[in-house]
C-alpha cells in the first residue's frame, strides 16, 4: 500500500539502526506517547534492533485504555436501556467496567452496534426516529473533529434522538503530569503524529521549553519511529531541548485549522480522570452548554459513579513509564487480554497487550 | 486508536463545506470519506483518513525525505 509499505523497507531500517548505534554514547529513557507507536515498536521488533542503553517506555496515549471505569459504567447503563441504540468503535466493546462490558450487554439483548465512523450514527438516527441513538465519543485530539462534526451535523439535520457520551482526553496535559512527577524518569518524548496533525506543534514547543525536554512529533511506521528516535537521541546527546517534526508528510506547524475550529465550537476543556492515573486538570474535552441537548450525560441524567481500580494492577506506573508490563506479578497470569485487570491490558493497543501478544520480557 | 490510513481521492461531492465527501481508494477498497476539514484537497491527492474523516493531505515530497535525511545531515554509513 502506497505511503505504508515503503516505510517498512528493511534496508532503510538497517541504515537508521546503524546511525543510532553510531550516535549514542550513554543510556537514555525515551517515551513514545501513542498506543499505535507502542504497537509498532513491539510488533516490528524495533526493541531488538536498538542499542540496549535505550530504555523505551510506553506512554498513556491509548484512549481506550485510559477511559475511566466510571465512564464505561455509564456507557453500560445507557446501552442496557431498551429504547437505546448504543454505537461505539469496536475496540470499546470488550473493555470491562466495574461489573460488565458492552459485549455482554449486547449478548443480553442490548442493541449495541459497532460503527466505522462517528458520522455513521447520523443515518442510524434518521432511520430510527423512535429510538434514542447514543455514540460513545472517546479519543484523543485526532478523533475529536469527527465527534464534533457528528454533533454539528445532528444539529443541522434537526436530529433530536442523537446523543454523544463524551470522554475525550488531551495529550499535552498528560505529558505535563508525567514530567511534573518527582518520580519521572522520561528524558525525551516521541509525540503522537496524528494528534499533532490536528493540533499542530505549538503546545509541544511550549512543553519542550518549559520542561527542557526534547519532543519529536513522530509517525507510526517502523522507519518513522527509528527516525524519530534518531532525532531524539541527537538532541539528548547535544544537550538541546526543543520540539521537532519527524512526521512532515502529515503534520503542519499550525495543524488543521478547520478541524480545530469545529472542536472549539462544540467542546470545552475540563478536568478528566484517566484510568490508571487519576484526575489530570484541564486534560479533557466535554460538550459545551450550547450543545447540551446532544450530551448523553445531560439527557440521561446519570448519577455520578465512584469505583476503584483492582489493587494488584500496576497500569498507572506502566502508563507513566515507571514500570514495564512484565514487572507486574499479574501479567500473563491473572491478567490477560481476555481477562484484563486494568488500563494497559484492556485495549489491543495497550502496552501490556502488545507485550502479551509479541514478547514477554 | 489514532490509526489513520492513506488513500487516494477518486471523486469529490457535497454541496456545502460541512457536507463535503470524497470517494477514497485504500488498496482495493473504496469508501466514502468526510472531506470537510480539507477544503483544499483535490482528486488524485492522497489523504490520511481516521475513522471516516480525512485529517491531512499526504505531502508527497516530504514523504521522500526520510530516505535522504541521513545523507543530508552527513551521518549515514554507506
Amino acid at each position: 500500500m502506497k505511503f505504508v509499505d515503503e516505510f517498512r523497507d528493511a534496508q532503510a531500517v538497517r541504515k537508521y539502526t546503524e546511525a543510532i548505534h553510531n550516535l549514542i554514547t550513554q543510556s537514555w529513557t525515551i517515551m513514545e506517547i501513542c498506543g499505535g507507536q507502542t504497537h509498532s515498536i513491539v510488533r516490528f521488533g524495533i526493541l531488538d534492533l536498538l542499542p540496549s542503553c535505550i530504555n523505551l517506555v510506553h506512554g498513556p496515549g491509548c484512549p481506550v485504555c485510559v477511559t475511566p471505569l466510571e465512564t464505561i459504567d455509564k456507557a453500560l447503563a445507557i446501552a442496557a436501556k431498551p429504547n437505546v441504540i448504543f454505537c461505539s468503535f469496536g475496540d470499546m466493546l470488550r473493555v470491562p467496567g466495574s461489573y460488565s462490558d458492552l459485549q455482554s450487554i449486547r449478548a443480553a439483548g442490548g442493541d449495541v452496534r459497532i460503527v466505522y465512523s462517528p458520522l455513521d450514527c447520523l443515518s442510524i438516527a434518521e432511520k430510527n426516529p423512535e429510538r434514542e441513538v447514543v455514540f460513545f465519543a472517546i479519543g484523543f485530539e485526532t478523533t475529536a473533529p469527527g465527534n464534533a462534526m457528528l454533533v454539528k451535523r445532528a444539529e443541522q439535520l434537526g436530529l433530536r434522538n442523537l446523543f454523544v457520551l463524551v470522554s475525550h482526553v488531551l495529550v499535552p496535559p498528560a505529558i505535563g503530569a508525567i514530567l511534573s512527577s518527582p518520580q519521572n524518569k522520561v528524558q525525551a518524548f516521541l509525540a503522537a503524529g496524528h494528534v499533532c496533525t490536528i493540533m499542530g506543534m505549538q503546545e509541544y514547543d511550549d512543553l519542550a521549553k518549559k520542561y527542557q525536554v526534547p519532543i519529536v512529533v513522530t509517525g507510526f511506521e517502523p522507519l518513522d519511529i527509528l527516525q524519530g528516535l534518531y532525532m531524539c537521541i541527537k538532541q539528548l546527546e547535544q544537550g538541546s531541548a526543543h520540539a521537532e517534526n519527524q512526521y512532515t508528510r502529515s503534520v503542519l506547524e499550525q495543524g488543521n485549522h478547520p478541524a480545530q475550529q469545529i472542536i472549539a465550537e462544540v467542546f470545552q476543556v475540563l478536568p478528566r480522570k484517566w484510568r490508571g492515573i487519576g484526575e489530570i486538570p484541564q486534560s479533557g474535552w466535554g460538550v459545551r452548554e450550547k450543545y447540551q441537548a446532544f450530551d448523553a450525560e445531560y439527557h440521561f441524567r446519570l448519577e455520578a459513579i465512584q469505583v476503584n481500580e483492582p489493587s494488584q494492577c500496576i497500569s498507572g506506573q506502566v502508563l507513566r513509564g515507571l514500570k514495564k508490563p512484565y514487572e507486574c506479578a499479574a501479567f500473563g497470569a491473572q491478567c490477560t487480554p481476555d481477562h484484563p485487570l486494568g488500563a494497559t491490558m484492556v485495549s489491543s493497543e495497550g502496552a501490556c497487550t502488545a507485550y502479551y501478544k509479541y514478547r514477554r520480557e | 486508536m489514532c490509526l489513520a490510513v492513506p488513500g487516494e481521492i477518486l471523486r469529490i461531492e457535497g454541496a456545502t463545506p460541512l457536507e463535503k465527501m470524497a470517494q477514497v481508494k485504500f488498496g482495493v477498497i473504496e469508501k466514502s470519506i468526510c472531506l470537510a476539514f480539507l477544503p483544499q484537497a483535490k482528486v488524485g491527492d492522497y489523504v490520511l483518513v481516521h475513522a471516516g474523516i480525512a485529517i491531512s493531505i499526504v505531502q508527497q515530497d516530504e514523504a521522500q525525505r526520510i530516505f535522504t535525511y541521513l545523507d543530508e545531515i552527513g551521518e549515514s554509513n554507506p
